[in-house]
């Protein structure tokens, strides 16, 4: 009964789709056809529909109803109920009807709140909206329903892979989700922009917040993504190139260049085409990342061959959806008058050198990972991976964090060389001196050497806008963009740093034996069976200490989950303040010694600690510009043409 | 004839299970003893891909036939081999897919030569809109 209410909504979601988009187009041609008035409230009936579905899936997951194909394909009774419920998206159906919930729901926020922009630009962007989110109704009605019932209930549920039991990989794909949906909305104002030829600063700000919105997810998908991969994988990566990670860091390349260009366009009226085209290339870089995560394409372009009914469905919204927008976007871009113009050296030209640099980066990441799916399909199987990625990246990588530690130094539209000259000559100074300091004493290779010098002068780099300055009033986003600036000098230190420094020890250890890893002792105690909801394990004992530190007691286990069988590491972890230690229990030898697999990981943790700075910064950017605009709006009202300084920032 | 059957089926599946009981190869999980070789060695493994996982390198992985391949390295490593030989036999063996590293050739090639007329692309693009700007933003 429930299942078949969720069915319901859906279908009516999908018709209130095709209201919002009819209603919305019409409106474009006569101005205020009879549908028009119906786009906004459509669009929030429709929000509040899908979240209604999304609801009796999350019920149906939480009451294990085994008549429901879903649920006794990918879940069990005896799941904790927290992994009942992720379990609702952890499958193919299950995420794309959370996918479209979302952005039905973020559409229905605008249609509800959303009052700056003209209203004819509203129906159309809302029409985009429209147009998006029935291609993914039809996907779910037509080829994977999440509601299908059995013909005879499952006795009992399959279960959920085991490595998806993990708190934070059940919220990890809810996260890049929501970054997706926030440029799926960035999308449809580009578009709803382009058609009623409404390119304006205007435009800008009600897009932005969606923009940061969608990059503070997604900075946060990819930081727990890469954090999840490297203690549950158990051999201490943190990023693999591997294309289900390329398919998150693609759309955060372009949103990252997406909102560059929205502040400038915000603050000063120019890059109106280059806007709207990164507006395009971002929704469509998630698109390109939801098919190939969801086609099945990565295990095998044959597998994807033989059953391609998903696949070539995605394939053919994602051909519809860009092409569409590109067939827009070229029909109109042409009549988009030119924005305000400024000197190469000035704050706008170092934010489109690298937006350029961002717009290289993704064209490489997506060559590498596109290239060997397209050899498979004609039978010649090829690997790329960091070997091609960390060089090939790094020539347009590093003249970007060079021009990013200078960029927010510069003024708007034109600046002079003698007034930069020291803080240029300071951070080169740094960079250089480091760069010599780590060449004299460490044994480096050259890009974690480049990595940890530009990394020592972007830190400093990242606060230099806020010198001579009173700090009180400094706008709030200003401090999101020192902090996002700070957070990628921190991460790319713990990266650089995780490279060159890292120690690694394999060791077969019998009980109350011991090892050395870098400066730390382990001692291991005694290897035992214990047991949790859904598995058996064995567990190590461990006593680690550096100096005379008191020992610490570490665990790592060898798990095994019965439903389905398959069985998992769990690495253990002991932070300090300059790395973690790292441990793996591997199988036991014949002569009854334990393998133990223990790294020591200088800074690991800055890596995400840097990704949680930065979509901190995003956060502050998205409160100071909510804030300045709402204050800017009410000042408006009493003085006209009074524009305070808050866009200078 | 059924008691017969079975005792077919148990003898087949005998080499089944001697091969998942077989313990790993030595090398496998150990370290070589000169520093040198094992760091060689790890850098080698990092850029070989593990032909039965999805996207991971040996040096990643717990399948038995990473270990194996983990084996190959280090002991060939000890051997005095030189990596670029190691990589040489196994992409002989295994075919272009277990490098990581792709090398230009005639499958290759659009993987140098795309970035290439990127980075003139940009170039192009920043050289064009740069100057162009530049000129008419003094002249205003």
């Amino acid at each position: 009964m429930l299942a078949e209410l969720g069915l319901a909504a859906l279908w009516l979601c999908a018709a209130l789709a095709v209201l919002q988009l009819v209603g919305g187009a019409l409106a474009q041609r006569d101005g205020s056809g009879e549908l028009a008035a119906l786009v906004r409230p459509a669009a929030i009936v429709q929000g509040v529909l899908a979240m209604f579905a999304f609801l009796m899936l999350l019920w149906v997951f939480a009451i294990t109803d085994l008549s429901v194909k879903l649920v006794a394909t990918n879940s069990h009774s005896m799941k904790p109920l927290i992994f009942k419920l992720s379990g609702a998206w952890g499958n193919h159906e299950g995420s794309m009807l959370l996918w479209v919930t979302v952005m039905a729901m973020a559409g229905g926020l605008i249609a509800l709140v959303e009052k700056r922009l003209p209203e004819k630009t509203m129906q159309a962007t809302l029409a985009a909206q429209g147009f998006v989110a029935l291609g993914f109704y039809a996907f779910l009605i037509l080829s994977s329903n999440p509601f299908e019932r059995l013909p005879l209930p499952a006795v009992e549920g399959q279960g959920l892979n085991p490595l998806l039991q993990d708190i934070g990989l059940a919220f990890h794909p809810p996260t890049l989700y929501f970054g997706y949906v926030g440029l799926s909305v960035a999308f449809s104002f580009a578009v709803g922009a382009l058609l009623t030829r409404q390119v304006t600063p205007e435009f800008a700000r009600v897009m932005r917040p969606w923009v940061l919105g969608a990059w503070v997810f997604l900075t946060l998908g990819i930081t727990a993504g890469s954090y999840w991969a490297y203690y549950e994988l158990g051999w201490g990566g943190w990023w693999f190139w591997d294309p289900v990670e390329n398919a998150s860091l693609m759309p955060w390349l372009a949103a990252t260049a997406l909102l560059h260009s929205a502040s400038v366009l915000a603050a000063r009226d120019a890059l109106r085409t280059w806007t709207i085209m990164l507006g395009v290339v971002a929704f469509s870089m998630s698109m390109v990342g939801t098919f190939l995560v969801r086609s099945g394409i990565l295990t095998s372009v044959h597998a994807f061959a033989v059953d391609p009914e998903r696949g070539s469905f995605i394939l053919m919204l994602l051909t519809l959806y860009i092409g569409g927008a590109l067939a827009v976007f070229a029909v109109r871009a042409g009549s988009i008058a030119e924005g305000t113009r400024f000197k190469a050296w000035s704050r706008e030209g170092a934010l489109v050198f690298n937006n350029v640099m961002l717009s290289a980066i993704l064209g490489i990441v997506l060559l590498g990972t596109l290239y060997p799916l397209l050899t498979e399909a004609f039978d010649v199987r090829v690997s790329v991976g960091p070997p091609y990625f960390n060089p090939v990246g790094a020539i347009f990588t590093i003249p970007m964090l060079l021009v990013m530690g200078v960029g927010p130094l510069l003024r708007w539209r034109g600046d002079s060389w003698e007034r930069l000259k020291w803080p240029i000559i300071t951070i080169s100074a740094i960079i250089a001196v480091v760069g010599l300091l780590v060449l004299v004493f460490g044994d480096v290779t050259v890009l974690p050497l480049l990595g940890l010098a530009i990394a020592a002068g972007l830190a400093i780099a990242a606060f230099l806008p806020l010198r001579g300055r009173n700090l009180r009033r400094v706008p709030i986003a200003t401090w999101g963009m020192v902090i996002a600036h700070f957070g990628i000098a921190v991460s790319l230190f713990g990266m650089a740093s995780e490279t060159a420094f890292t120690q690694e020890k394999l060791a077969a250890v019998s009980p109350g034996g011991s090892e050395q890893v870098g400066d730390w002792n382990i001692k291991l105690e005694s290897v035992d069976p214990v047991a949790g909801p859904n598995w058996t394990a064995l567990e190590a004992r461990l006593f680690v200490s550096r100096g005379s530190e008191k020992p610490a007691l570490v665990t790592p286990q060898a798990r095994n989950f019965w439903a389905p069988p398959q069985q998992t590491t769990e690495s253990a972890l002991l932070t300090r303040w300059d790395g973690q230690f790292y441990a793996v229990l591997g199988d036991q030898a014949e002569d009854g010694r334990w393998q133990l697999r223990l790294w020591w990981k200088p800074f690991v943790t800055l890596i995400w600690y840097g990704g949680l700075l930065i979509a901190l910064g995003g956060v502050f950017a998205i409160i100071g510009r909510v804030r300045s605009d709402l204050r800017r709006r009410a000042g408006e009202e009493d003085n006209e043409g009074n524009s305070p300084e808050w866009e200078q920032a | 004839m059924k008691r017969l059957l079975i005792l077919l089926a148990v003898l087949f599946a005998m080499p089944v299970l001697a091969q998942q009981s077989l313990p790993p190869a030595p090398l496998a999980y150990q370290q070589l003893d000169d520093p040198g070789q094992e760091a060689a060695a790890q850098e080698l493994m990092e850029t070989l891909r593990c032909l039965k996982c999805q996207s991971q390198s040996i040096a990643d992985s717990d399948a038995p036939m990473a270990g194996d391949m983990r084996h190959q390295v280090r002991s060939r490593i000890q051997a005095g081999e030189n990596p670029e030989a190691i990589r040489q036999w196994l992409v002989e063996r295994y075919g272009d897919y277990v490098s990581y590293d792709p090398k230009v050739s005639s499958t290759t090639w659009p993987l140098f030569a795309v970035p290439l007329a990127l980075f003139a692309l940009v170039g192009l693009v920043l050289w064009r809109r740069m100057g162009k700007r530049s000129e008419e933003g003094d002249a205003s």
